[in-house]
């Protein structure tokens, strides 16, 4: 047993190490956000680089997933589209925690009627349908890559703000929280240095999880017409404009929706991974 | 238990008021306001005109009045007018609720039988192909975008087999309810998917959880067959915390109608919930708000007291 906390990035690792699909969709992951990211030099193609040549064309050795009914590369389109949609799913999940984060701490350490209200704000938020409400409200924002990561970071703090505030409960009379305090350390510095490390487990994996949820909750926007706005290409908004040509030209339709699939499987598996690395109690053998 | 259910029905007001005073502040900030949409933008409209229009629609009055008139008009039922069709919004949700009560009534009972079944095989025959090909398919399941989902299945059944109507709830002028049961399967079945998958994995770990239990020695002790300290024992315990669960999950099936209905054509709330909003009919808007709010509160009370009556170990002081 070593001596590291359970939250620390070499027991991190060491747990990933045993979890092998977690691993490999790490390894995906970080291969497909580098290649996304890279898309300038990675692309062969500019993203808006119209084939008059080859309208609509199924794949070829030059544009092997095809081209879209402007005569654009596919596969271009797929690597620039995967730089936002990642964007947005990490800055979405960012904000998304961080928010929770915030809301969980205040409510824990304020208690009485900040944590009343808090919590019941949080009830609310959890009531109304999440799908819907972010519907209206991104008709509402115009869809740039910012009002995106607002609106579906700002609403899906909840989860977090329950696992932090019971954190910050169960943790705040403990002894060497109360010395702390007793030191001269403020409310933010216990956050920082004692209530986000040990709730690190269950933050970094819903951090993980929401990029996943953000990711899938963009493409559903963008199906709609509500989500990031042509030409900058996302999964979703190649989706919802290849939904007319479906029948003839499946292949518009078939690789933006596997790209989704890929990543947010690799996330899931990325977060359920984590999960067992971070839960000290995964570390005996649970299962027979 | 009694006392139980009125304080939990009473904790439910305050919820209500809140998601009411949500719902009421979303439609406020309604670019232009809520009249905005009425009288269209980038075109010259004369200024009494603008008045009587607010005037007739209220929304001249401070915004507590007239958030007070609102509330207590959807308390008696009056979910107000819809802007785009001048009908009342309570006949606009009461047309559709059929078709969407429809939709997730099929598509819930289709994923409790699947998953139940499943779940029970996966956990009596661990790591067999299929329980493996099972909980493969359950993260594919997780991790699809519905609407991807949906577009796939189109284009394999209905595009390239033709053995399914594309979308739709009926083929114009061949109206059966064969032909009305062809339309129900795709999108039912889309819906049902995620469930299917969270449920049947969620029965496997519970009945896997429960197979070391005394109860089922004591059972097997005084002789029951193995089919019944299964059957019986086994997964009417492992089904408790699912049925909880289930109830949760009704409330999103809402969010998976709007997706769903969409994708299918499919003429229940969630598409009248998207045409409203390219329409910009807030009152539709507000009121398929508030009533799936309502539906998602009811549901988890109904979690709670099914968990409480299920499971008998459950006191409530």
């Amino acid at each position: 047993m070593s001596e590291a906390a359970p939250g620390s990035t070499a027991n991190i690792w060491r747990g990933l190490r045993k979890h092998r699909i977690a691993l490999l969709s790490l390894v995906i992951l970080v291969g497909m956000i580098a290649a996304c990211f890279a898309a300038p030099l990675v692309a062969p193609y500019a993203f808006d680089a119209i084939d008059l040549a080859s309208l609509r064309h199924s794949p070829t050795f030059t544009h092997w997933m095809g081209t879209d009914e402007l005569g654009r590369d596919v596969w271009t389109r797929m690597l620039y589209g995967g730089r936002v949609s990642i964007l947005i799913g990490l800055l979405a999940a960012l904000v998304g925690t961080g928010l929770g984060t915030l809301i969980g701490s205040v409510a824990g350490f304020y208690g009485r009627w900040v944590d009343n209200a808090l919590m019941r704000v949080t009830d609310v938020a959890y009531a109304i349908p999440t799908l819907p409400l972010l519907i209206l409200l991104s008709s509402y924002s115009g869809a740039a890559v910012f009002s995106m990561v607002v609106i579906i970071g700002g609403l899906s703090w909840m989860a977090t703000a329950r696992v932090v505030r019971s954190e910050v409960l169960s943790i705040k009379e403990m002894a060497y929280v109360v010395a702390a305090r007793g030191m001269g350390a403020t409310n933010w510095t216990l956050v920082v240095r004692h209530i986000i490390p040990n709730a690190m487990g269950p933050l970094l994996v819903g951090a993980t999880l929401g990029v996943g949820n953000a990711i899938m909750i963009e493409s559903s926007l963008s199906f709609l017409g509500l989500g990031v706005q042509p030409p900058t290409p996302t999964w979703g908004n190649m989706l919802m404009d290849s939904q007319a040509t479906m029948a003839s030209k499946p292949w518009l339709t078939i690789f933006p929706g596997l790209a989704i699939l890929v990543v947010v499987l690799a996330i899931n598996f990325l977060g359920d991974g984590l999960r067992d690395a971070l839960d000290p109690r995964a570390t005996s053998p649970v299962r027979r | 238990m009694g006392t139980y259910v009125r304080r939990r029905i009473l904790q439910t007001v305050p919820l209500i008021i809140g998601i009411s005073l949500v719902v009421f502040g979303i439609i406020q900030a309604a670019p232009g306001g809520p009249e905005g949409s009425l009288l269209g933008t980038g075109r010259f409209v004369d200024p009494q005109v603008i008045l009587s229009y607010r005037h007739r629609l209220g929304v001249d009055q401070p915004i507590p009045i007239q958030y007070v008139r609102w509330l207590g008009a959807a308390v008696s039922g009056d979910l107000g007018v819809s802007f785009a069709t001048t009908r009342p919004v309570v006949n606009l949700i009461v047309e559709r609720l059929p078709a969407t009560l429809e939709l997730m009534a099929s598509s819930f009972v289709f994923a409790a039988i699947i998953a139940i079944a499943l779940g029970i095989y996966s956990a009596l025959r661990q790591y067999t192909t299929l329980d493996v090909v099972a909980t493969g398919v359950s993260f594919l399941g997780i991790a699809m975008p519905v609407f991807w989902f949906g577009l796939i299945l189109q284009l394999v059944f209905s595009v390239k087999l033709g053995l399914l109507p594309v979308a739709g709830t009926e083929t114009v002028g061949a109206t059966s309810l064969a032909d009305h049961l062809k339309h129900l399967i795709l999108p039912a079945f889309v819906l049902s998917f995620r469930n299917v998958a969270g449920w049947s994995r969620y029965l496997r770990s519970s009945l896997i959880g429960v197979s070391a239990a005394d109860y089922l020695r004591t059972a097997r002790a005084k002789g029951l067959t193995e089919r019944r300290v299964i059957g019986v024992h086994a997964v009417g315990n492992a089904l408790i915390p699912l049925v909880s669960i289930m109830a949760l999950n009704v409330a999103d099936l809402f969010s998976g109608a709007v997706i769903t209905e969409t994708v299918f054509a499919w003429p229940g709330i969630g598409r009248l919930f998207v045409q409203a909003m390219f329409a910009r009919d807030y009152p539709v808007l507000m009121g398929i708000l508030l009533m799936g709010s309502f539906t998602v509160i009811v549901f988890n009370l109904l979690a709670d007291i099914m968990y409480g009556v299920l499971d008998p170990r459950i006191r409530y002081e």
